[in-house]
C-alpha cells in the first residue's frame, strides 16, 4: 500500500470515528436515557476520546514513531491545564459552597 | 507494514525537492509550542466559563439560549472542514494538479465561512434575547470563550485566502508548504478546541 492511500485512510479513519462520536454525543443529550450527571459524564469522554482520536488521525501524533517533543509537549500542557482547570473550579466552587451555603 | 518514523505533528512531508524534513521539524516545532500555549488559554476560559455557569443574575440561562441543533450542525461544519484540509494537505505532498489543492482549500474555506454564518446568526439570536456579555457573569464568560474561538476561526479563514495567494504567487516552494502545514495544525487544532465547546457549553446547557 502506498504512503498515499495510507495517508487518505488515515484521514477517512479520523472523520469516520469523529463523526460517530460526535453523533453519540448529541444523542445521549438529544434523547437522555440516563442521570444528569452520568450524561455529562459520558459526553465528556466521548469528547476526550474524540480529541484523541483527532490528535492521532489529524495531526499525526503517536506514542511510538514520533522523534521529536510535539507528544511530551501535549502531555506536559495536558498537566498545566488539569492543574490550572481543576485547581481553580474547586477553589472557585469551595468559595461558593461557603458564601452562598 | 511499516510506516516511516514521524518528525514533526502534522503531515509530514518527508524530503521533497523543495524542503528537507530536517527545515520543516525545526520550523514546525516552533509553531507546535504557540499552539499548546493557545490551548493552555483556551482552557483557563473554560474554567472561568466552569466557574461562572450558574452566575445567570436571574437572566438568561444555559437551558434558555443554546439549542442542540444549530451546535450539531456548526460541528458537522467544523468537523468536515477539518477533514478536507487534511485532503489539501495530501494534494500539496504529491504535488497533485493545482486545481485539485486549490478545490480542497477552497471547500475547507467555505465550511468555515459558513459555520461563522451559523455562529454569527446565534448570537444576534442571543443578543435578541437580550443575552450579552455584560447582562451576567454567565455571558461574559460565553463569549469570551466561544468568542475566541470563532475569532481565531474568522483568523484561519484571513490565513487560508492569504495561503492561496502566496501559492499563486510564489508556487509550492519550501516556505510555502511550512506555512500552509503551519496552517492546517491551526485549523485541526481549532476543530479539537470545539470538540470541548460543544461538550462543555452547548450539549452540558441541554442536559436535564
Amino acid at each position: 500500500m502506498s504512503d498515499r492511500t495510507r495517508e487518505l485512510r488515515t484521514y477517512a479513519i479520523g472523520y469516520g470515528l469523529s463523526l460517530v462520536l460526535t453523533v453519540a454525543a448529541f444523542a445521549m443529550v438529544r434523547w437522555p436515557s440516563f442521570g444528569a450527571r452520568a450524561i455529562f459524564g459520558i459526553v465528556l469522554a466521548l469528547g476526550l476520546i474524540q480529541m484523541a482520536v483527532q490528535f492521532r488521525c489529524f495531526l499525526h501524533i503517536s506514542f511510538k514513531r514520533s522523534s521529536r517533543h510535539d507528544l511530551q509537549l501535549i502531555l506536559f500542557s495536558a498537566l498545566i491545564i488539569a492543574l490550572m482547570v481543576s485547581g481553580t473550579l474547586v477553589i472557585l466552587f469551595n468559595l461558593r459552597g461557603r458564601m452562598m451555603g | 507494514m511499516s510506516e516511516p518514523e514521524l518528525s514533526h505533528a502534522g503531515l509530514n512531508l518527508g524530503d521533497t525537492g523543495e524542503l528537507t524534513q530536517d527545515q520543516a521539524e525545526n520550523a514546525i516545532f516552533g509553531f507546535w509550542i504557540f499552539l499548546m500555549s493557545d490551548a493552555v488559554i483556551f482552557a483557563l476560559l473554560f474554567a472561568t466559563y466552569g466557574t461562572m455557569i450558574a452566575s445567570t443574575v436571574g437572566g438568561p440561562t444555559p437551558a434558555s439560549e443554546f439549542k442542540l441543533l444549530p451546535a450539531f450542525v456548526e460541528t458537522l461544519l467544523l468537523l468536515t472542514s477539518s477533514a478536507t484540509f487534511g485532503r489539501a494537505t495530501i494534494a500539496m505532498k504529491y504535488d497533485e494538479p493545482r486545481r485539485v489543492l486549490f478545490g480542497w482549500l477552497g471547500a475547507t474555506l467555505g465550511l468555515g465561512l459558513v459555520f461563522l454564518a451559523l455562529e454569527a446568526n446565534d448570537f444576534a439570536t442571543m443578543f435578541a434575547h437580550c443575552a450579552y456579555p455584560m447582562r451576567s457573569g454567565f455571558l461574559s464568560s460565553f463569549f469570551a470563550l466561544v468568542g475566541l474561538h470563532g475569532l481565531h476561526v474568522a483568523v484561519a479563514c484571513f490565513w487560508l485566502v492569504v495561503m492561496v495567494g502566496q501559492v499563486c504567487a510564489y508556487g509550492l516552494d519550501a516556505r510555502v508548504r511550512i506555512n500552509l502545514l503551519r496552517l492546517g495544525l491551526f485549523w485541526h487544532l481549532l476543530d479539537i478546541v470545539w470538540i470541548a465547546i460543544f461538550s462543555v457549553v452547548y450539549l452540558q446547557g441541554n442536559i436535564g
